[in-house]
C-alpha cells in the first residue's frame, strides 16, 4: 500500500501519483514525452534503454518494467529485453556508442560528480555528440527523480514481466502526453 | 571546464537551459509548479529549504547556493535559517512540521525506498497532509535529478556570495519562467 492515501488506488506506480497531483503531472510527462519521444539523433528505443536501465540500477521495478517494455515496443524486440536489461544486454546487438553512454549514465545514477572527463573523452571517440551526452545525462538524471518519487511513496507495481506488455506499446506508441 | 560546449555567460543550470531550450521548457515548468507557484499549505520559502537541504546532501554547490539564496529571499531575507537548516534541520528554528519533512526529503535523497512507514506516520502526527508529503518526496527526487544534471556535465558553478544573492532575489520575486541575466567573466576565468 502506497504511504499517502490516493485518489486512485487501483492505478500501478506512477500513474497513481500523477492522478493524483495533476499540477505537477504535467511537467513531469512533458519532460518525459521530450526526453523519450522528442526530436532527437538518438532512436526512442535506445532512449527507453537507458531509462530503463537507470530505473534497475535504483532497483525501481515499476520503472525498469514498464520502460524496458516500452523499449522493446520501440524495437519490436519481444519482452526478453526486459531481463536483458537488468543482464546489461548480452545478447542484445547495441552500438559501441549506446554502450559508452549507458556508462556514462551509470556514473550519473550514482553521482553527478562521477561523470570523468576520461568518460566523455570516451563517448566522442565512439562518435557522440555533444547533444547526445547532454540528453543521456539528462535522461538518467531525470529517471533517478522518477525512481525516487514511486519508491519514496511505496507504490504498488504488478509483478510479471508480462503484465507490462500493453503499457509498453502505449508508451510507445501513444506516448506521454496522456497517462 | 564543462563536459559539453556550454554558453559561458550563464552559470549553472541555467547554461543547460540555453543549450538545450526544448528540455528547459517542461524543466522550468516542472521547478515552477514545485517551488514558486501556490501551494495549499507549505510556503514558497519552506519548499526552497527542502530543495537547498538536498541539494546540499548531494553536494552541489550551484543549486544549494543559488537556492539557499531563494529561501532567503522567501523568508523575509532571513540568511540563519537557511545556515542552520544546512548545518542541522533538527537544531533549526523550524517547524516540528517540517523537521519531520526534511527528514523524509534525506530518505528519498540517499534512495526512494529508505522512507519507511514511521517516517510518514511521524510527518502526520506532527501534522503534514498527503499532499505535503507527496510534495515533498517529489521536491527531493526532482533535486535529485537537478544536481545530477548541473553536476555530471560539470557546469560553471561560482564562488561569488553576491552573484547568488542577486539571483536569488530576482527568483523569489519573478518565479523561474523570466530570462537570466548575463554574467561578465574575465577572460582567465574561463
Amino acid at each position: 500500500m502506497a504511504h499517502i492515501k490516493l485518489l486512485n488506488e487501483d492505478l500501478p506506480g506512477i500513474v497513481g501519483l500523477l492522478n493524483n497531483r495533476p499540477e505537477t503531472a504535467k511537467p513531469l510527462l512533458d519532460l518525459a514525452e521530450t526526453l523519450l519521444r522528442g526530436p532527437s539523433s538518438l532512436t526512442s528505443g535506445e532512449r527507453e534503454i537507458i531509462a530503463a536501465s537507470v530505473s534497475y540500477w535504483n532497483q525501481c521495478h515499476f520503472c525498469h518494467t514498464s520502460h524496458a517494455a516500452a523499449a522493446a515496443a520501440h524495437l519490436k524486440s519481444g519482452l526478453e529485453l526486459i531481463d536483458e536489461i537488468k543482464a546489461g544486454l548480452p545478447n542484445t546487438p547495441v552500438s559501441e556508442k549506446l554502450k559508452v553512454l549507458l556508462h556514462i549514465a551509470h556514473q550519473v545514477q550514482r553521482g553527478g560528480k562521477n561523470v570523468t572527463e576520461e568518460d566523455i573523452a570516451f563517448a566522442r571517440e565512439q562518435g557522440a555528440t555533444d547533444v547526445e551526452i547532454h540528453d543521456t545525462v539528462l535522461i538518467a538524471a531525470a529517471f533517478c527523480m522518477y525512481n525516487r518519487y514511486v519508491d519514496g511513496l511505496n507504490t504498488w507495481a504488478p509483478d510479471p514481466n508480462e503484465a507490462y506488455a500493453e503499457m509498453g506499446e502505449r508508451m510507445a506508441n501513444v506516448g506521454y502526453g496522456r497517462f | 571546464m564543462p563536459h559539453i560546449n556550454l554558453p559561458s555567460e550563464f552559470p549553472g543550470i541555467r547554461s543547460l537551459f540555453m543549450f538545450r531550450p526544448e528540455t528547459a521548457a517542461p524543466l522550468n515548468a516542472l521547478v515552477q509548479t514545485l517551488l514558486h507557484n501556490p501551494h495549499p499549505s507549505l510556503t514558497a520559502g519552506e519548499r526552497e529549504l527542502i530543495a537547498t537541504y538536498v541539494s546540499g546532501l548531494n553536494n552541489c554547490k550551484y543549486c544549494c547556493n543559488i537556492h539557499g539564496a531563494i529561501a532567503q529571499h522567501q523568508l523575509g531575507n532571513n540568511a540563519q535559517i537557511v545556515k542552520q537548516v544546512l548545518a542541522n534541520p533538527y537544531t533549526a528554528p523550524i517547524s516540528q512540521k517540517m523537521k519531520s519533512l526534511l527528514k523524509i526529503a534525506a530518505k528519498v535523497q540517499s534512495g526512494g525506498k529508505n522512507v519507511t512507514n514511521q517516517d510518514i506516520v511521524n510527518a502526520g502526527e506532527e501534522g503534514a497532509t498527503d499532499i505535503e508529503i507527496q510534495d515533498t518526496v517529489l521536491i527531493a527526487a526532482a533535486f535529485c535529478m537537478f544536481n545530477r544534471y548541473v553536476d555530471g556535465l560539470a557546469t560553471w558553478q561560482p564562488d561569488d556570495a553576491e552573484l547568488y544573492d542577486k539571483m536569488g532575489e530576482q527568483r523569489a520575486r519573478e518565479g523561474y519562467l523570466t530570462a537570466p541575466f548575463k554574467v561578465n567573466r574575465e577572460p582567465e576565468d574561463l
